[in-house]
This record gives structure tokens, C-alpha cells and sequence, in this order.
């Protein structure tokens, strides 16, 4: 994975040094809490939530069971439609054949629409090496890249940052990267969005090439689809001559009527509104038609593998290739709302990181072994997960494959891997387990939580789904319901032992 | 062994847990989720798109077919607009009581040339009521992508209530996945700092729908 977290403390260290930072916890309890409020509004008002959710969850569980045909069916409907598909195993290739691309046309700039795939396998920085400058367009993205920065959250990445700090990244460092900040600028939304506006434009206006990634791919008509709030996104997907996706192979729906359910479930767990501000959906080129030469001349799609089929492999972890990045698990967790978004040393942060990250890297680093840890099993985020994913049961797994070993999958290869006792890992695990289990408020540890439509969602699948299932146990109901503690103890912020 | 055999043999391998499963699609899936949510008459459902539109901030006006030309000279005179894109099948009458000059879209305009333009009026694909969402699908009277995002001014008209379905899977249907497609609700939005929403960081800062019915009897809100 990307170069970009290469010597990243452990979670433990990171988190405790996040913790004693009094803006960023400030700023992620602000940000997580609002979120968390509308969202909980905005699945009120789809009365068959519990049903769309199964359905999400079941569609792209039957997609990762037959991932292969449906790769190669959309490879074949991409390729009719006029677009080229590209295989990347990993990280590396994945940038070799994206900075290839970018020469081939000649040019020397590129604008980029927020993607966690590129972020992943640190394009930037590999084209950078290459004389090719990579402009992120997202407002947060923006932020994050004047600051030389990293992203702390999945949907707004500079969420650790307050309108002072902005203003201030913006006036000293615009003027590197282009047009400058206007004179006089103040720290008021307004101003900031419109100064960004103005410098973003110019390149928008001039940019031959852009970079995207994809929520979903549709295995049936070969159509991407972006899904974001600001045209940022647009201006990069229809401006350009040229038009490079880069996306996970786990992206793919089987068919156009798929949206119907992740359209709905989407934005309502991300943003928490109806829906987005723009959607974008493509298919292949779009030279027929009665509008010729609607969007780029060329589009390029490369599938990333980069340990999602390693992932894949894993009985229990594979769950997390569910995963739409809604980021709803963030914003209920109480160690990411503590920690913050940097601790746990990757692009996907909180209890989605947790599994994930550790799963596409390997555990041999302390970072990636210490992440199952970085949870208090609260079972919050299986709750919000609009694709059900158990992030309690895969982190449990993930515990248990650190300490005790076991097999394996790396870079295609069945491995064993050795328990832990006695070495690094080990010991960061330990200490991110007494880090956690020292401060009450933050954890409930080992409890499992019924969710209201638990019921619903049949823990074992009936049929040839069994063997995907097989390995569950049933989650034991808690005494008390997480929301009420959680509304008892203001999130775990007043509960210090004794509750009230 | 090239990338594409080496990843499609790992997901075999990883996949050898599972077994074999030949179960078609369509009942692989179970859909037992709604098509719509409530019950609405044809009336109610093409309020409550005007209701969620104006929830995300674009302005909704409502007008008769007959009224439609004078609705639009009006609102882009409001604006000062001086020059407006049109997409190519764009009725033209709908444009038949404004001065501001005439910007035929074509594929050879430049970004920049579309920068200057001031205003953009285009009709609509189909309009989604629960999430108050409207659907351009590049047609002759929509245009291309660029054009409704580079202006900073934008008048979509609406047809109610042929263009209307109450939710997202109504929508889907009626869409052609092979036509490029935009999906807009509400005007461009940022919740980057600090979370305060701020509209237009990108696309137009206006986004103003126009619901013309053809019915003599609609009431005009103005
Ligand atoms: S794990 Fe679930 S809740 Fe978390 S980002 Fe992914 S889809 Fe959203």
C-alpha cells in the first residue's frame, strides 16, 4: 500500500497523542455527533431500511462469490462501450500504468476527483516522482493537500482542521500550486469555498487529463458511477480529453438496477441527506448519440487488486469488501471520535480501517497489527452499516490471527502465520489493549449489541450461501441496548466508572 | 502470466471456500424493499419534489405551459443575464420573451468559452420526488454534461406530471444506462468546514426548476 503512512506510530501511541490534542477532538465531536444526529433522520425516513440494507449486503455478497465472471463481464461491456481496462495486482502497477497513461497524452498536470483507491496506493506522490503533478479538487481534499497533510476521515478528510487553519493554509501556501488566495481573506466558509472555487477553476478549465475513482461499477452495461456533492467531481469527469478510473475490483454491481438500493443507502449513511448534491454515471465513451462528444475521448479503467483478493480469501474477513465507504462507521465510533482519523495510520480510518487495512496489508507491521485492537467491540458500527458488514466478528478474527496465528493469504499465496508471542506485534496489541481497556468511557468490551433489525437478517444463509456463514455465532443480547448507554452516558463522555 | 490471469486465478483460489452456486441472479437477491415510500396522489408526489427541491435549496417556481417563455425571460432578466446556452433540441419557444443572446451548445466550445457563458436552460430526463432529485440524460433538450455545470446559473424545466416518479427505482427504469448521466439535488454544496453547508464551489451557485404543467388550471407561485 501506499508509501504515505510508512512509519506511522501504532495505534496506541497515535491515538494517545490524538487524544491530549484538544482541536482535533474537538473538531471530530463536533463533526461525528452532526453527522450522526441527521443521519439517524434521514434512515427514519425510509420505513424499509432493514430491507435495503439486507438487500445491499446480499447483492454484494452473491458479487464477491462470483467476483471473477463478473470482472470479466464488465472488462467486456467497458471495452465495447469504447473504454480500455487495465489489470493492476498491486500498488505499484497500479501507478506504473496510471503515469504511463498520463505521458502517453503528454501531459505534465492531472486534476483528480477525491479517491480513496488512488490515496491507497499513493499515486500522487508515484506521479510526482514521474515530473507529473496531481491537483486534488475536493474542497476537504484541497485542505489536506496545501497542508501536506493526510486525510483523517472518509468522507470529509480535513474535518481536523478548523476555518482558522484553513484560511491560513490558504494564504501561505495557493500561490505554490497556482492562482493565490484572494487579498484580505477571512475565515468565513463563504470566502474559503469561493477562494478554492477560483483556483480550482483554473485548472479545471485548462486540465487535459483527470483521475477518478468509482463508487460502483456495473458489471451488465460496463456504466461507472461517481457519486460526490460538490462538481468538482463533474468538472473532472467531463472536461478532461482523457479519463483515468481507478477502482477496486470489490466495486462492481451485476446489474443497472443494483442503484436502486445503494442510490437509497448511500447518501443517507453518508452525508446523511436525501440525496447528493451530483451523481455522475458513464459509459464507456460517449461519442454516439445525438450529443457527440459528451465527456472525454478516452477512458481507461484500472482494476486494483492490492490484497482485495488476499482479503477475499478469508472466511470471515472477507465481509469488509463489502464495504460502499459511507463512512457512518466512523461517526459512531467512540475511539475514532477519540483518536481521530490519523491514528490508525492508513486511508480508511476508524472501525472500517480497523478490518480492512490490516487485511490489505498483512499484520507484520506494529501499525497493522495493533488496528483489531483499536476498538471497543461496542458493535456500534455494525448498527449504521448499510451493507450489514459484522466489524465486531472480523475484528475478534483479526485478534485471534495476531495473537495465535494461523493461515493466511499474501499476494495470492496460502501462508501460515506465526503467532505473535513475543514479538512486536504482539506487545503493540497488548499495549492497544490496555490502552483501550484503561478508559472506561470509551469501551464496553466483548459486549455484542441486538440491533433493532437484527431479527431480520438471518445470521446463517440458507442454501449453497451457507459456506459464506458457516463460521458465525450468534451474537449474545446485551443487558443494556448501546443507545441507551449511549444516550446515558453522553457517548461514554460522563460515564467514569461508576455510571450515573 | 499477465496481471488480468493472475488476478481472476486468486479470486478463484480465495472463492474455493464457497462452492459451486449456479442460482440466476434475479433470485439470488431478495428485493422484499419498497418501490415508493407512502402512498401520494399525483399531485402530492409532484409537491413533495417541489418541497424536497426547495429543502436542498434550489428555488422551485411553478408555471403553465403557456406561461413558461415569460417565467424564463423573467428569471434570467432577474439575473442579468446578457448570454444563455441552449442545447440543441431545446424548444425553442421556451426562449421566446428574453434578450439575452443565444449560445448554441457545441461540441468544438472550449471550457473558457462556456466560463463566460452567464446562464444555461435545459429540460429534464425524469424528476425524483422523495429525494427531490432531477436527471439529465445528455438529450437534444438537456445537452451536454459540461453545460450545466460550468455556468453558474441554471433553469431545468420540468414537464409535471409526465416527468415525475416518486423514488429512485422508478427512476432507474426509465433511464438508459448507456446515455452519460447527471443526477443533480440542489446546487453544488460543500460541508468541508467545519461542516457549515456553503453552495457553488464548483458547479452553478443557482440552480432554479421550473415545474410547467400543461394543465390550464396551475397555480402560479412565483
Ligand atoms: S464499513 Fe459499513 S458503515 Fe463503515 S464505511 Fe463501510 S459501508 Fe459504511
Amino acid at each position: 500500500m501506499s508509501g504515505t503512512f510508512v512509519g506511522m506510530p501504532a495505534f496506541p501511541k497515535a491515538a494517545h497523542d490524538a487524544v491530549h490534542n484538544e482541536t482535533l477532538r474537538g473538531n471530530l465531536r463536533h463533526a461525528t455527533h452532526t453527522i450522526r444526529a441527521k443521519r439517524a433522520n434521514a434512515v427514519a425516513e425510509l420505513s424499509d431500511w432493514a430491507e435495503l440494507r439486507e438487500a445491499g449486503k446480499r447483492i454484494k455478497d452473491h458479487t464477491l462469490r462470483h467476483l471473477d465472471r463478473y470482472l470479466v463481464q464488465l472488462e467486456e461491456a467497458v471495452t465495447a462501450a469504447g473504454g480500455t481496462v487495465h489489470w493492476a495486482a498491486d500498488a505499484d502497477e497500479a501507478n506504473r500504468i496510471v503515469a504511463d497513461l498520463v505521458k502517453a497524452t503528454g501531459e505534465s498536470e492531472v486534476v483528480k476527483v477525491k479517491s480513496m483507491a488512488t490515496q491507497e496506493i499513493g499515486l500522487n506522490e508515484a506521479l510526482e516522482a514521474e515530473g507529473i503533478r496531481a491537483y486534488e479538487t475536493d474542497l476537504a481534499e484541497l485542505i489536506v493537500q496545501l497542508g501536506k497533510d493526510r486525510p483523517s476521515h472518509i468522507l470529509v478528510p480535513a474535518i481536523h482542521r478548523n476555518r482558522g487553519e484553513i484560511r491560513d493554509i490558504f494564504r501561505k501556501e495557493m500561490s505554490e500550486w497556482g492562482r493565490p488566495a484572494p487579498e484580505g481573506l477571512t475565515d468565513t466558509p463563504t470566502e474559503l469555498a469561493e477562494a478554492a472555487r477560483l483556483h480550482l477553476r483554473e485548472k479545471f478549465l485548462r486540465a487535459k487529463v483527470g483521475i477518478s475513482g468509482a463508487n460502483f461499477m456495473i458489471a451488465e452495461t460496463g456504466t461507472l458511477v461517481v457519486v460526490e456533492s460538490e462538481g468538482n467531481g463533474r468538472m473532472c469527469l467531463t472536461l478532461p480529453e482523457t479519463l483515468i478510473s481507478v477502482v477496486g475490483i470489490e466495486k462492481i454491481l451485476p446489474t443497472w438496477r443494483d442503484l436502486e438500493v445503494f442510490l437509497q443507502t448511500l447518501p443517507r449513511s453518508s452525508t446523511a441527506e436525501r440525496m447528493n448534491p451530483y451523481t455522475s454515471m458513464w459509459t464507456g465513451t460517449s461519442d454516439g448519440g445525438a450529443e457527440a462528444g459528451d465527456g472525454p475521448r478516452h477512458f481507461h479503467l484500472v482494476l486494483l487488486d492490492n490484497g482485495r483478493t488476499d482479503t477475499l480469501a478469508d472466511e470471515v474477513g472477507r465481509q469488509a469488501l463489502r464495504c460502499i465507504r459511507c463512512s457512518a462507521c466512523l461517526n459512531v465510533c467512540p475511539v475514532y471520535e477519540r483518536a481521530g482519523g490519523h491514528a490508525y495510520g492508513s486511508v480508511y480510518p476508524g472501525p472500517i480501517g480497523a478490518i480492512l487495512s490490516p487485511q490489505l496489508r498483512g499484520t507484520a507491521s506494529d501499525i497493522d497489527a495493533s488496528l483489531p485492537y483499536a476498538s471497543s467491540l461496542c458493535g456500534a458500527c455494525y448498527e449504521v452499516c448499510p451493507v450489514a458488514i459484522d466489524i465486531p466478528e472480523v475484528l475478534v478474527h483479526l485478534r485471534e490471527r495476531v495473537v495465535e496465528g494461523g493461515p493466511v493469504t499474501r499476494e495470492g499465496n496460502k501462508v501460515v502465520l506465526q503467532p505473535a508471542k513475543g514479538h512486536a506485534a504482539e506487545r503493540a496489541a497488548m499495549r492497544a489493549a490496555r490502552w483501550a481497556f484503561t478508559r472506561p468511557g470509551v469501551l464496553r468490551s466483548g459486549q455484542r449489541l441486538a440491533s433493532r433489525t437484527r431479527r431480520l437478517h438471518p445470521r446463517t444463509l440458507p442454501g449453497p450461501g451457507q459456506a459464506w456463514s458457516g463460521s458465525r455465532d450468534l451474537p449474545a443480547v446485551p443487558a443494556e441496548p448501546f443507545r441507551d448507554w449511549w444516550q446515558r452516558t453522553n457517548g461514554g463522555n460522563t460515564e467514569k466508572g461508576t455510571s450515573k | 502470466m499477465s496481471s488480468r490471469e493472475r488476478i481472476l486465478g486468486r479470486v478463484q483460489r480465495a472463492l474455493a471456500d464457497v462452492g459451486q452456486d449456479d442460482t440466476p441472479y434475479e433470485q439470488a437477491v431478495p428485493r422484499e424493499y419498497l418501490r415508493e415510500h407512502g402512498e401520494r396522489s399525483v399531485e402530492q408526489t409532484v409537491d413533495l419534489l417541489a418541497e424536497n427541491l426547495a429543502d436542498y435549496r434550489a428555488i422551485v417556481h411553478r408555471c403553465t405551459e403557456g406561461e413558461l417563455a415569460a417565467l424564463i425571460g423573467r428569471l434570467l432578466a432577474e439575473r442579468g443575464s446578457k448570454t444563455v446556452l441552449v442545447p440543441t433540441g431545446l424548444d425553442e419557444e421556451w426562449l421566446g420573451a428574453t434578450d439575452a443572446e443565444r449560445v448554441p451548445d457545441r461540441g468544438e466550445s472550449t471550457p473558457h468559452e462556456l466560463d463566460r457563458v452567464d446562464s444555461v436552460v435545459t429540460a429534464c430526463a425524469v424528476a425524483i420526488a422523495e429525494t427531490g432529485t432531477i436527471v439529465l440524460d445528455g438529450g437534444p433538450d438537456q445537452g451536454r454534461r459540461r453545460i450545466t455545470l460550468v455556468p453558474d446559473h441554471h433553469i431545468c424545466v420540468v414537464r409535471v406530471p409526465d416527468q415525475v416518479v416518486s423514488a429512485v427505482p422508478q427512476a432507474l427504469e426509465r433511464l438508459d444506462p448507456a446515455r452519460p448521466l447527471t443526477w443533480i439535488s440542489g446546487p453544488s454544496a460543500t460541508s468541508d468546514i467545519e461542516l457549515d453547508r456553503v453552495e457553488g464551489v464548483h458547479g452553478p451557485r443557482s440552480l432554479e426548476v421550473v415545474l410547467v404543467s400543461g394543465r390550464p388550471d396551475a397555480e402560479v407561485t412565483p
